[in-house]
């Protein structure tokens, strides 16, 4: 269903009679001159780029592991542990099945978000101590995990507990936003619909508003981990 | 006037300002981590490649935005609608306020929350929110400890930087804090505080930081995870935009971003750049049910077609605040405006009119730190230049004593014989004001000049005189070194 617009006609009437343009005509978009953007990293091998994500880490105050997929359940299972267990709620995502990580999710009586519970998912978010996502795209030069949220691969899982885990399969580090954007824009073109809720996470929420004295931890998660799987 | 900080004029309020060590001594040490921080990810960033090739791909996007803006608003609005989003052009910040004020009042809302948001403050929406009887509760954790302690923001991206943590452990006690004035432990203090507010709102509202035409798209750039929650719990959201700040595409979205995260804070990215597109009769849980958009012009399209339609390019980073030596030393409150500092002093009258900011295009020495800084290279010193042209030219309201000076100037300027009297009367007519060879106290406009520093004695021996005796001494000497004749 539409929404609606009020007051747009008045309103674009005034700007382009300063603009000296007849109103809405659509400009073309230019080639532009400057795209220094692209050749940023636009050389890097998957390993080069897997490096340079595990070192933007320390920055962003955030934990990394790398593992094989015969490992993933290991790994998991290792962090859950150290970061004390507790009430974990995770994302409805296939790929935690494909990933052979039903049994962890079944052992530590892991809340898989489903929509149709309504409002008792975000209590259990709101409770839970750890969240765990897969993201669909890493940005290597800020180690920044994407979320392409929705109703299942809910935003609250990754917001609201304390510790944030994110799978991170290899195949999706890319160099930077730029590849990231131009993934969106592509479904663009194709008539695909865009994505709610995109979501670009670099770290544990952080502040430094008072005294410029960094606190991390503010309003979403206080500690984040990332495990990289190589070979999916 | 709502984007007003104060009712001081802005003189008495530099006064102030200057006084307040505790405030220059904060501001100073801001300027430096911000500006350090900056230079580290731009010019000092190798991988990025030629900083200044960034800062031109940003002017050239932002310019053919702006030039094309009514097609790029159209675009936004039609899809934002096309996904079911709501939404309304504003021409004056009372449309705004009125419609927010209707959509609040249609929800029966009772408690809202914010995100930090430049255009809602310029808006003064919250007054008008708690007077329809909702709680408006900031929550980017340096608004949240202005709105305790019912103070005003001094910095665009940093709003408390004028405040100290016993400050705002002192401003916390009414809240019930019992804590200590470490950063970690006050901060925690407003997570717990804030936690089931976010919850349990029934509207959120956040600003813009760009929005993207092609999808109708809603862009927040922040660190704390607060514009996150804002935008995921309550079921009406409000989005609330300058109408220049968009772009055509994610393409484009990619610069301006960068730009932003590195000139603001020196960060690759923020910690959260989210990216909200409606979809009010999703399935989602945690997603907005009801999606407003409010575009915003509040006299913005004054600068349109003119010479200052560059001011409107800006994206808010406040480097050139982070290198203005003014700013250093008055802190943001002085300018009276909610936009402080080079960027303030440009846009405040464009805004708000000269009668009310007309003044603040002097607070600069016009050193053109604040353009170099800019990410989208707006010209920043040249339309502070271009403003006190217009301010004196038109209804600009300079002081008597300063329109008589320079009346005087002219007619001695433009007569010869008056011009060399004055120049032989100025020692003699300044000599009672003389004390070991300089005024330590001048009258009427050397005032402002000597309550700072002396200001030297004029010069018994005028220029031209000097000219006069040198070109001849010059001669001579020429004359006797070559043995030619003049």
């Amino acid at each position: 269903m539409n929404g609606t617009i009020e007051n747009r006609d008045s309103f674009l009437e005034k700007i382009a009679g300063k603009l000296n343009r007849t109103p809405g005509e659509a400009p073309e978009l230019p080639i532009w001159a400057h795209k220094p953007q692209e050749r940023v990293y636009n050389d890097y091998s998957e390993e080069q780029l897997t490096v340079m994500m595990k070192k933007a880490c320390e920055p962003i105050h955030t934990s990394v592991y790398e593992t094989t997929l015969d490992g993933l359940a290991k790994q998991l299972v290792q962090l859950i542990d150290k970061y004390g267990a507790g009430k974990i709620v995770a994302t409805k995502d296939e790929r935690f099945e494909a990933f052979g990580l039903s049994n962890v999710l079944d052992s530590y009586q892991v809340y898989t978000w489903n929509y149709k519970e309504g409002r008792k998912n975000i209590d259990k978010a709101a409770e839970a101590t750890i969240g765990l996502s897969i993201c669909d795209v890493m940005l290597a030069e800020s180690a920044t995990a994407g979320l392409f949220n929705d109703k299942d691969k809910a935003r609250s899982v990754s917001l609201l507990p304390e510790t944030s885990v994110v799978i991170v399969p290899k195949s999706c580090i890319v160099p930077r936003m730029t590849q990231a954007m131009q993934l969106i824009e592509n479904k663009v073109e194709h008539g695909e619909e865009v994505s709610s809720y995109i979501n670009f996470i670099s770290g544990p929420s952080n502040s430094a508003d008072i005294e410029m004295r960094l606190v991390v931890g503010v309003h979403g998660p206080i500690k984040v981990a990332y495990i990289i799987v190589s070979d999916v | 006037m709502p984007m007003k900080v104060g009712n001081r004029p802005f003189f008495d309020g530099v006064d102030e300002a200057i006084h307040d060590s505790f405030m220059v001594n904060a501001v100073s040490s801001a300027q430096d981590g911000l500006r350090g921080r900056k230079l580290s990810a731009t010019i000092g960033d190798k991988a990025l490649g030629d900083w200044e090739e960034w800062r031109s791909a940003g002017e050239e996007i932002r310019a053919h935005t702006l030039n094309n803006l009514d097609y790029y608003l159209k675009q936004l609005s039609d899809h934002f609608a096309a996904r079911g989003g709501h939404v309304f052009f504003a021409e004056t910040a009372e449309e705004a306020r009125d419609y927010i004020k209707k959509v609040c009042k249609e929800k029966n809302a009772k408690h809202v929350v914010k995100a930090k948001s430049m255009v809602t403050e310029e808006i003064s929406l919250n007054e008008v929110l708690e007077e329809e009887g909702c709680e408006v509760l900031e929550t980017d954790l340096a608004e949240f400890i202005l709105q305790v302690d019912h103070d005003q923001p001094s910095h665009i991206v940093v709003p408390s930087v004028h405040k100290n943590r016993q400050q705002i452990r002192v401003a916390f006690r009414k809240l019930g804090y019992e804590g200590s004035d470490d950063p970690k432990e006050l901060a925690g203090f407003a997570r717990k505080t804030l936690r089931s507010k976010f919850l349990n709102a029934d509207v959120g509202i956040t600003g813009c930081n760009f929005a993207v035409a092609d999808t109708g798209s809603i862009c927040l750039v922040t660190n704390e995870g607060n514009a996150n929650m804002v935008t995921s719990f309550p079921e009406t959201q409000i989005t609330v935009m300058g109408m220049e700040r968009l772009v055509p595409t994610w393409k484009e979205l990619d610069v301006v971003v960068s730009l932003l995260c590195r000139s603001s804070v020196g960060q690759r990215l923020t910690t959260y750049v989210t990216d909200i597109t409606p979809k009010p009769n999703q399935d989602a849980v945690d997603s907005p049910k009801d999606y407003h958009l409010v575009i915003v012009d509040a006299g913005r399209s004054n600068a349109l077609g003119t010479d200052f339609q560059s001011a409107l390019h800006c994206i808010r980073c406040a480097a050139c605040i982070n290198v203005c030596p003014v700013y250093r030393h008055i802190g943001g409150h002085a300018y009276g405006s909610i936009y402080p500092g080079p960027i303030g002093a440009v846009l405040s009258p464009i805004l708000g009119g000269y009668e009310e900011y007309g003044k603040l295009p002097y607070a600069s020495s016009l050193c053109a730190a604040c353009s170099e800084a800019c990410p989208v290279k707006i010209p920043l010193h040249k339309l502070l230049i271009r403003h006190r042209e217009k301010y004196v030219e038109g209804g600009g309201h300079p002081p008597v004593m300063e329109r008589a000076a320079m009346k005087g100037f002219s007619i001695g300027a433009s007569s010869p014989a008056i011009f060399r009297a004055g120049t032989k009367m100025a020692p003699i007519m300044l000599k009672p004001l003389v004390h070991n060879g300089s005024i330590p106290k001048g009258p009427g406009p050397m005032k402002p000049w000597t309550h700072g520093r002396d200001l030297p004695a004029p010069s018994k021996e005028n220029f031209r005189d000097w000219f006069k005796k040198h070109k001849q001494q010059s001669a001579t000497i020429r004359t006797k070194g070559t043995g030619e004749s003049l």
